[in-house]
């Protein structure tokens, strides 16, 4: 399809954009421009045109099922939206009179003291914008306080061999080294390995708990408690947080500070969109968090507490992306104590049932029973007829259902990590299952139609490697 | 696969050439690009950077991930092969040419593997 750009014709244009209400300022000549921007020209029915013709390329939740693992792709209520919309909410200034916006100060009040209830901390910061940024503020927390205590030697964070990615990534831009450490058989933290890391060199830990193989690790306690008498502290990774929210708390587990995916497990929208990843912690860590935090008067008055002298400083401007905290809110608030308990139960569920629908077929590294997501290895497959996890990904693309996460985790050869979420019927379950079994099938009748695989979508298969190696990230016009 | 008879291994599918006593080039094996798959980017350390035994010196990255490059030696970076930085797929075509780093001053080094270990291992890894 053309771009936006190539869609332009010279003297169209439209009306969108509201007409100016503020006395216009002119900008001091070094700092203009010298000519106008370059932007499309383009009526309204073309923009909505282009649009809609791009949307219909994409695959999102609202298109089908969607088992990304460890994205946790669940479904975005529509009440989410509605509440976020409410002019009150969406027609304010970061910078008005606290006294003028206490309907969004008890927002973010509320969403703390539920999501502190939910994770077992004491107080959160939803400054960060995602999660990468969370662990990364998480991290500075960490620093600040062996900092506060004199205790410059603790340099090193310890990151289990099934972390996600991006926890060795926010360690080290957080000026830790990283020291890896490999999982046992059964997937869960090496003890052994684990006591022979920590030491007074440890500033903390990082680990998801369920893990990125879908267990959650049993030794938890005796793995918080080894970092803690080494003198580190221990960080939660909340990106698997949908497998025990309302059942487990991360605080009980041991952790001192915790980030959480608000557009993974509290069903803002992952992806083409802000995300939100605020990070909780136990007092001790209180004094080194972000400023902007929301304080609450007796009287019930909301305002923002003075700004810590030991502050890490902001991490983001004002509070974050505040409307997604406002849509997670309003889907806790939905649920209710109840409802959250039972949304992870049934994530849980939904992962199980598909998983014991396919390991007659697929082999599963890991036996059951598995948290909300479980991984197959492609590798017996690949072996046998030369179907990788990529080719099997492709298919599923022409049965109208997005891939699961490939090749990751790295512990497992020729990785596809499942993760269903709670939101998705049975017979949604099933219709996967049989997609799943018939391309198992496929694969062992006609290896080949499988590498051809996608052949329904409006672009067959990328050259990845070319645009990874060439990558065009500008177009000149 | 292919083990080159002229080098030693690692348990992290690296092999070392020994140029002198002190001297020696190291690079990934076969097996490590063939599980790596094409490999898209290069990061190599500098000239004078000290290495230490099975510490990470380097990453590798695929279209499927991002690996850690060990070092199988202590000492210092003597040379790198700044050609790679542009052509990372020299390592898928020929691992063996494909030399990322050469570091001197060897005081130290792993218990290395011969070809006939290192073959075993990956046979035991593959299947």
């Amino acid at each position: 399809m053309k771009l936006i750009f190539e869609r332009s014709q010279e003297g169209r244009g439209c009306s969108i954009l509201p007409a100016c209400d503020v006395p216009e300022v002119d900008c001091s000549p070094e700092i203009s421009r010298k000519a106008p921007l370059h932007l499309p020209q383009i009526a309204e029915v073309d923009i909505s045109r282009h649009y809609t013709e791009l949307m219909k390329q994409t695959h999102g939740v609202n298109d089908g099922f969607y088992p990304l693992g460890s994205c946790t792709m669940k479904y975005n209520p529509k009440i989410n939206e509605e509440i976020a919309a409410l002019p009150g909410f969406s027609k304010i200034h970061p910078l008005q009179p606290s006294h003028t916006a206490q309907g969004c100060l008890e927002v973010l009040g509320l969403a703390e003291k539920y999501l502190c209830e939910i994770t077992g901390m004491d107080h959160m910061t939803f400054q960060p914008a995602a999660g990468a940024h969370g662990e990364f503020t998480g991290l500075l927390l960490i620093k600040a306080y062996h900092k506060s205590r004199g205790d410059t030697a603790r340099t090193k964070i310890i990151v289990p061999d099934s972390a996600h990615g991006t926890n060795p990534a926010s360690a080290v831009m957080a000026g830790f080294t990283v020291v890896n450490i490999p999982s046992g058989e059964d997937g869960c933290v090496d003890l052994e390995k684990l006591r022979q890391a920590v030491g007074e060199d440890t500033a903390g830990l990082m680990l998801t708990n369920p893990n990125t193989v879908g267990i959650f690790d049993k030794n938890i306690l005796e793995i918080t408690k080894t970092v803690h008498d080494a003198g580190g502290l221990n960080y939660y990774d909340g990106a698997n947080l949908n497998a025990v929210m309302g059942v487990v708390r991360p605080g009980d587990m041991g952790f001192d500070v915790v980030h959480l995916n608000l557009h993974k497990t509290f069903s803002t929208p992952h992806g083409g969109g802000p995300g939100s990843g605020p990070v909780g912690c136990k007092e001790l860590l209180s004094a080194f968090l972000p400023s902007g935090h929301v304080s609450c008067e007796e009287d019930g008055t909301y305002g923002f507490d003075a700004p810590s002298p030991r502050s890490i400083g902001s991490v983001k401007n004002f509070y974050g992306n505040f409307l997604v905290v406002v849509k997670a809110l309003t889907y806790i608030l939905t649920l209710g104590r109840e409802g959250i308990k039972e949304a992870a139960q049934n994530a849980v569920l939904n992962a199980n049932y598909l998983m014991a629908r396919l390991s007659d077929l697929y082999d599963m590294p890991y036996a059951g029973p598995c948290m909300h997501e479980f991984v197959m290895s492609l590798e017996p497959l690949k072996k046998e007829k030369g179907v990788t996890a990529m080719d099997i990904a492709k298919a599923l693309l022409d049965h109208g259902i997005h891939p699961p996460t490939m090749y990751f985790p790295l512990i497992v050869h020729e990785a596809l990590m499942a993760e269903p979420t709670e939101t998705e019927s049975i017979d949604t379950l099933d219709g996967a299952a049989q997609t799943f079994r018939e391309i198992y099938q496929q694969a062992l009748d006609n290896p080949q139609s499988l590498h051809d695989a996608p052949v329904s979508t409006p672009v067959r298969r990328l050259d990845e490697v070319g645009a990874a190696r060439n990558p065009k990230p500008t177009y000149s016009f | 696969m292919t083990v080159n008879s002229e080098m030693l291994y690692t348990k992290s599918h690296e092999w070392i050439k020994l140029m002198d006593d002190t001297t020696a080039r190291v690079g990934l094996t076969d097996f490590a690009q063939a599980s790596l798959g094409d490999l898209v980017f290069v990061n190599l350390p500098e000239v004078g950077d000290p290495v230490a035994v099975e510490e990470s010196f380097a990453d590798v990255e695929s279209v499927k991930a991002v690996s850690d490059v060990y070092s199988p030696v202590t000492g210092t970076i003597s040379a790198v092969n700044e050609e790679l930085l542009d052509a990372p797929e020299k390592i898928n075509a020929e691992p063996y040419e494909a030399w990322l780093v050469e570091i001197s001053d060897i005081t130290d080094r792993e218990d290395l593997l011969t070809p006939k270990e290192y073959e075993e291992l990956c046979e035991t890894e593959g299947e």
